[in-house]
């Protein structure tokens, strides 16, 4: 794919534990490309959070390469390319939401007017617009989380890394930011590499869902989902929704039996 | 404030009925003045001695508070280096724990030496090594317990260590420098006072005390000790008070609930 954005080639990651070694990864191909959507799902210990922590630069491949826009990335961290979201929202409690979304620019040197500015847009984009000088404790989670998004982007990073941002959230919040963010998706035009494990929300939201094995840590599948776009909750009832969530638990379910069939025997 | 009344209202009703008790206790059972004075007794005389316990209170809070900031000092100078370098750490921290288990209040006699009997400096350095340890302690865990994924945060920003200290590291142990100075605000006061003890000044409150009880002037003795109460705990107030500015993010100064 000559627009990649992350391109991993033979990307293998060995954890010591004690004497033991794990396979975390094993011998990771992947592109995603500009503009791209690609959620990562797999069975726990998959190593699909060690795979987005290795595109930003948050641990070290043990063998093969990951590049970031062209460059290694740990130039691409430096460049500050990456805003990243955990499942946690991580804000701190001594700043006001304001200055939680404004701190990634206070790092970048960026002036206090503009900041103030950025930070403005990126809580309308959130819609969180009058909440600027409440405390994160004063929040929901879910609004919490929507400022972990909005801090994130607030930088105008050319990628956005999500490790199961809304994993900790109701059903209902979560379907709903689902929606936001393939707003903010749209708006802005972000790359995502998205980490789930959720069947259902890696095919709304994404373009491309990678699924995973675990033991060693592989890519067994690769799908495209060709949904229409923009998604809404219609998308949500149409027919080949459901087909590429059957494809996707196929995909998944004959790699573990697979497995068990092979430590049965 | 009818609420807060209320609320207090059990304190205060206590507080009298021991009063009450204690005088009554006292006049029926005919216990010896000089093993147990009257609260009356001891009202007057504080009433009567008000103006020296005033001298006396001020000078040993002096003390105290002069100790507490030469300790704080050296306290976040430890820990400070201690969190940002790793080799300070193996140098420093086990001199600073074996520091710890030495009981402190030996070195009385050697910092009169040191620093002269009169001067105050010798009683305030027997408060600051009383206060560096839980100062220091609590600094380097507030510094050094960090959330993972604040660092890694920091770190995607491409943050250098210095705006790590000074945006993650310093504002987390701030709740831990809080409670430290709390603990010590008492600590600093029990140090000084029985530093006093070894000599020195006449006009301190350790002295007053030791004075008044060798003559058996003991309802004296008890206003001293009702000084140094009031003292500690209005230290401790201001700092609560400073806490209170400084960190009103933090949960034990938070007014109103989550939404």
């Amino acid at each position: 794919m000559s627009d990649a954005v992350v391109t991993i080639r033979g990307a293998t990651k060995v954890f010591d534990v004690g004497a033991d070694q794990t396979r975390a990864l094993d011998g990771i191909d992947l592109d995603v490309g500009k503009g791209a959507f690609v959620s990562l799902i797999g069975p726990s210990g998959c190593g699909k959070s060690t795979l987005l922590r290795l595109i930003g630069d948050l641990t070290q491949p043990t063998a093969g390469q990951v590049q970031v826009n062209g460059k290694s990335a740990h130039q691409a961290r430096i460049d500050r390319d990456y805003g990243i979201v955990f499942q946690s929202p991580v804000l701190f409690d001594w700043r006001t939401v304001e200055e939680n979304v404004e701190l990634p620019l206070e790092v970048g040197g960026v002036d206090k007017r503009k900041r103030a500015q950025r930070a403005q847009a990126m809580l309308a984009l959130v819609e969180l617009t009058g909440f600027e000088k409440r405390y994160p404790w004063q929040l929901s989670g879910g609004m919490q989380q929507r400022v972990a998004i909005a801090r994130a982007l607030s930088f105008e990073p050319a990628i956005l890394l999500m490790d199961e941002p809304f994993g900790a959230l109701d059903e209902m919040t979560r379907e709903r930011l689902n929606l936001e963010l393939l707003g903010i998706w749209r708006q802005t035009g972000t790359t995502i590499v998205f980490v789930t494990h959720s069947i259902p929300e890696a095919v709304f939201l994404s373009t491309k869902v990678v699924v995973m094995s675990a033991r060693p840590g592989r890519i067994v599948d690769v799908i495209d989902v060709d949904l229409p776009q923009p998604r809404s909750d219609l998308t949500r009832e149409d027919p080949r929704y459901f087909s590429f969530i059957t494809r996707v638990r196929e995909s998944l379910r004959g790699r573990v039996e697979g497995a068990s069939l092979r430590a049965g025997s | 404030m009818s609420s807060r009344l209320r609320q207090y209202a059990p304190a205060v009703a206590v507080f009298i009925g021991v009063l009450v008790l204690w005088e009554l206790a006292v006049r029926v059972l005919s216990i010896q003045q000089f093993l147990l004075p009257r609260p009356t007794a001891i009202a007057a005389a504080f009433a009567e001695h008000f103006e020296e316990l005033v001298v006396v209170g001020r000078n040993t809070l002096v003390e105290a508070v002069g100790g507490l900031a030469i300790g704080a000092a050296a306290a976040f100078a430890v820990a400070f280096a201690t969190a940002r370098w790793a080799t300070a750490s193996r140098a420093l921290l086990p001199f600073a724990i074996a520091a710890n288990s030495v009981p402190i209040i030996a070195f009385a006699p050697i910092m009169n030496n040191w620093f002269g009997i009169l001067n105050p400096l010798s009683k305030m350095m027997v408060v600051a090594v009383l206060v560096f340890f839980p100062i220091m302690i609590n600094t380097l865990r507030g510094l050094t317990l960090v959330d993972q994924s604040s660092l890694e945060l920091m770190r995607s920003y491409a943050a250098s260590e210095r705006e790590i200290f000074t945006k993650v590291r310093i504002p987390n142990a701030l709740p831990y420098i809080f409670t430290a100075l709390k603990v010590s605000a008492t600590l600093s006061l029990i140090g000084a006072i029985v530093a006093e003890y070894f000599g020195g000044s006449q006009s301190v409150l350790g002295q007053f005390i030791i004075t008044e009880a060798a003559f058996f002037r003991f309802a004296n003795a008890w206003a001293a000790i009702i000084v140094a109460s009031a003292v500690s705990i209005a230290f401790f107030g201001t700092i609560l008070a400073v806490e209170r500015v400084t960190i009103p993010w933090h949960a034990s100064a938070r007014h109103g609930d989550a939404t």
